[in-house]
């Protein structure tokens, strides 16, 4: 690397993503066209960089755009790429990441990005052009109804055929897709609007009356939480993506320090909470740890933070943590009691929460109240002790993914940025990889998007041009967005790709062997077609092949030297190696194998 | 299943109707009726859905149409404290035999006649949607050719609005 690393804050400022600041802008009113409206719009909300491909549509948008001084455009070359490193971008530093598309084929390619970032909560803004407000409704070329599709995929959205609209429709945008629970949010131009003359002002306040999100907690409520903390003698605390999204990083490490909890972070959350920390118990779910799985299972109070009891969480929701109280706190009241119903319902920003948390604890502990986990601690470190993830070397001499995916987080480090696709490498790299800061995991985790990982690295890399930043992919999902790699040759974003090449979709291949007999219907990829590193060279970037374990480390170390391309590493794995421990799907999370057939023995079992 | 009538103020807007029943319909939640129209602020549109819900999928209905940008307050209304009413016309058919006879039902209920031809007259009755159901079973057999009804709209009882509090601020922008 040419310059050392930067101590990385990824969350930097006091508020979550703040609305834009109308004061720098002038709200006096100046004449241009709605293109150039729209330009000025974004560059008001603060936007450096927009990840977009021009068309029919959104044309005379791009014209205002090459001026602009302030915004870099990634010219990319598939619209769902723009939509992934939007959504890569808004993961890495914390801002609103922006896509830009045209009319028709080039809204509906955004849709899959954006129901990923409605899925995971990241904050997006996506603007698209329209046809003609007098073509909308006539089935004209390149006509789609982009904001009828994006309707429940997106947190709002607009049709803007108004140009004297446009800035009120941006800084909206901007603050809703930001602000309350993070999301997407849509905003289609027609090209008539586009086109015309309006005048531009940048409004100075908001007017949003049926969007007012609840960040203040309950103090009752918070109480309420700390009595049952001191009073438990089970409890776990389950942190879900919401505390990276509210920053609360800090204030959850002082929480898990004052109460001497255990914490488990869901895939969305790694990183939320360092793994190397003794209180740590991994990650929970259909691959998570024994520890983390059992602890919430056999806990006597769940506080979930920023979680949402995914079903990957919980397993069949009706044996999840039978004996639990569960406290939940989320800045979406949606989300409590959707899945499970709370006792203590927390409506918050996990910020707030968290804090407040902290401050009724010290006032329990004041009082003399004060947990006793000891005996809790024992069973958990007997958990953790007895059942540690781990994999087996494959007896055939071939090369164990888990190693490959290993030794990248050994080498890289904790500073470097780890982006998965969808799949078996995607759950190997949130388990064999220690994450110790927030925001240096980046995956697709509510949708499952497989084609998440080159993209979303690009914007990663964009947003943090001074990390490392490492896609960890599968050979499936490589295939699918891989043609950014182009747009990081020529724009030069230098990010790295490990193919986890199993020739195979390795998932579904996994499923095929416990489920289905081993008939391996159509999960076959086949051995070197294409050839990814020559593919890699094609595009512009190093391509380098590991099928070796003697000489993972050396190819990783090549890699590592290299940060004026892309680089692309083929590492031919073992077929069969399958992701352990897993909770069969839709069936009781007391039902956890550590590998094929095989339960972890509690020790309690009834004969 | 119990039903239940929801009082739901959002911005006048295009496209709110489309979100919230796009969202009733994907979220898994029937809708029985649902009826829209102005209010005394120009800006908000009021509408009256009603739902067969249980009361915990029921929470999750007013949380999620809450996270509507578009949707300002949304309020059930008990049907105890509530006047709740939907509009019904009726195109029955009537010969010089029936015809007195329906028009002696239509008094009962005060419900009227808007119209007549040589074989029917067509009803219109407002009321609870109990009372509409008595009245068509009491009509039904001399023969309904046509019958279309409203959604209900309902408002509370006594001198509180739930629009009053709620929307005076926003006054400004109606």
């Amino acid at each position: 690397m040419s310059e050392p690393p930067r101590p990385y804050d990824p969350h930097p400022g006091a508020r979550p993503y703040p609305s834009p600041p109308p004061a720098r802008i002038s709200a006096q009113a100046e004449p241009m066209t709605g293109a150039a409206s729209l330009i000025r719009s974004l560059e008001a909300a603060g936007v450096d960089t927009v990840f977009g491909i021009p068309g029919g549509a959104i044309l005379p948008a791009y014209d205002p755009l090459m001026d602009s001084a302030k915004i870099r455009h990634v010219l990319v070359r598939h619209e769902q790429g723009a939509g992934h490193a939007a959504e890569g971008y808004a993961l890495a530093t914390g801002k609103v990441g922006v896509c830009m598309a045209t009319s028709g084929p080039g809204a509906t390619n955004l849709v899959t990005a954006i129901a990923d970032a409605h899925m995971d909560s990241i904050p997006m803004v996506a603007v698209t052009g329209q046809v003609p407000s007098a073509a909308i409704g006539t089935d004209a070329f390149q006509e789609a109804d982009i904001r009828g599709i994006t309707m429940p995929i997106t947190k709002h959205n607009y049709l803007v055929t108004d140009p004297a609209e446009i800035p009120r429709a941006i800084a909206e945008a901007f603050h809703i897709a930001g602000t309350g629970r993070p999301g997407p949010v849509l905003v289609d131009v027609s090209k008539d609007a586009l086109q015309a003359t309006t005048t531009f002002s940048w409004p100075t306040n908001l007017d949003l009356p049926g969007y007012r999100p609840t960040t203040r907690p309950h103090a009752k409520q918070v109480r309420e939480a700390a009595r049952l903390i001191v009073e438990s003698r089970r409890p776990v605390l389950y942190v879900g993506g919401g505390v990276l999204k509210a920053r609360a990083t800090a204030e959850l490490a002082a929480l898990a320090q004052l109460t001497g909890l255990p914490v488990v972070t869901t895939l969305t959350a790694r990183g939320a909470f360092p793994d190397s920390h003794p209180q740590h118990l991994g990650m929970p779910g259909m691959h998570g740890t024994v520890a983390a799985v059992t602890a919430l299972q056999k806990s006597d109070l769940i506080v979930a933070l920023g979680a949402r009891f995914d079903d990957r969480v919980t397993g069949k929701l009706s044996s999840f943590a039978p004996d639990a109280t569960v406290v939940h706190a989320d800045i979406d009241p949606a989300e409590i009691s959707k899945n499970r119903v709370a006792d203590v319902p927390i409506v918050g920003d996990c910020r707030e929460v968290i804090a407040d948390l902290v401050a009724a604890v010290e006032a329990e502990q004041a009082a003399g109240r004060r947990g006793d986990y000891e005996g809790w601690w024992v069973q958990l470190s007997d958990w953790r002790t007895r059942f540690p993830l781990g994999y087996a070397e494959p007896e055939d001499g071939t090369l164990a993914p888990q190693y490959v995916i290993e030794r990248i987080g050994k080498i890289a480090g904790p500073d470097a940025l780890y982006v998965a696709g969808v799949g078996q490498h995607q759950m190997w790299a949130a388990q064999f990889i220690s994450y110790e800061k927030p925001g240096t995991w980046l995956n697709s985790g509510g949708l499952g998007t497989m084609g998440f990982a080159v993209p979303a690295a690009m914007g990663a890399q964009v947003g943090r041009p001074d990390a490392t930043v490492w896609a960890i992919d599968g050979d499936g999902c490589f295939q699918m967005t891989n043609q950014e790699l182009a747009t990081c040759a020529i724009e030069g974003i230098p990010i790295k790709v490990a193919v986890i090449n199993n020739e195979s979709l390795g998932m579904v291949r996994q499923w095929q062997t416990l489920f289905y007999n081993g008939r391996y219907s159509n999960t076959d990829l086949h051995k070197r077609i294409p050839d990814f590193a020559m593919l890699a060279e094609a595009y512009g970037c190093v391509g380098l092949r590991c099928d070796e374990a003697a000489d993972v480390d050396a190819t990783i170390e090549k890699a590592m030297a290299i940060d004026d391309r892309p680089v692309v590493v083929d590492f031919g794995v073992h077929r069969d190696a399958m992701v352990w421990p897993m909770v069969p799907a839709g069936t009781s999370n007391d039902e956890i194998q550590i590998a094929r057939g095989m339960a972890p023995d509690f020790g309690d079992r009834e004969e | 299943m119990s039903k239940h009538t929801l009082s739901v103020l959002v911005e006048n807007k295009p496209g709110v109707l489309a979100r919230i029943a796009s969202l009733f319909s994907r979220r898994g939640f029937n809708i029985d009726s649902l009826a829209v129209g102005p209010t005394e602020y120009p800006a908000v549109s009021r509408m009256t859905v009603v739902v067969d819900v249980e009361d915990q999928p029921l929470e999750q209905v007013t949380k999620q149409l809450n996270k509507l940008v578009n949707v300002i307050k949304i309020v059930e209304l008990d049907p105890s404290q509530s006047v709740q009413r939907e509009l019904l016309l009726l195109k029955v058919k009537a010969d010089l035999e029936t015809r007195s006879h329906i028009l002696e039902t239509v008094q009962l209920f005060r419900a009227k006649v808007v119209d007549v031809a040589h074989d029917a007259v067509t009803v219109e009755a407002t009321g609870s949607p109990d009372k509409l159901d008595a009245l068509l079973r009491v009509l039904e057999p001399f023969g309904i050719r046509e019958l279309v009804q409203s959604g209900v709209v309902a408002v509370g009882r006594g001198s509180r609005s739930i629009t009053d509090r709620t929307l005076r601020p926003l006054d400004r922008t109606a």
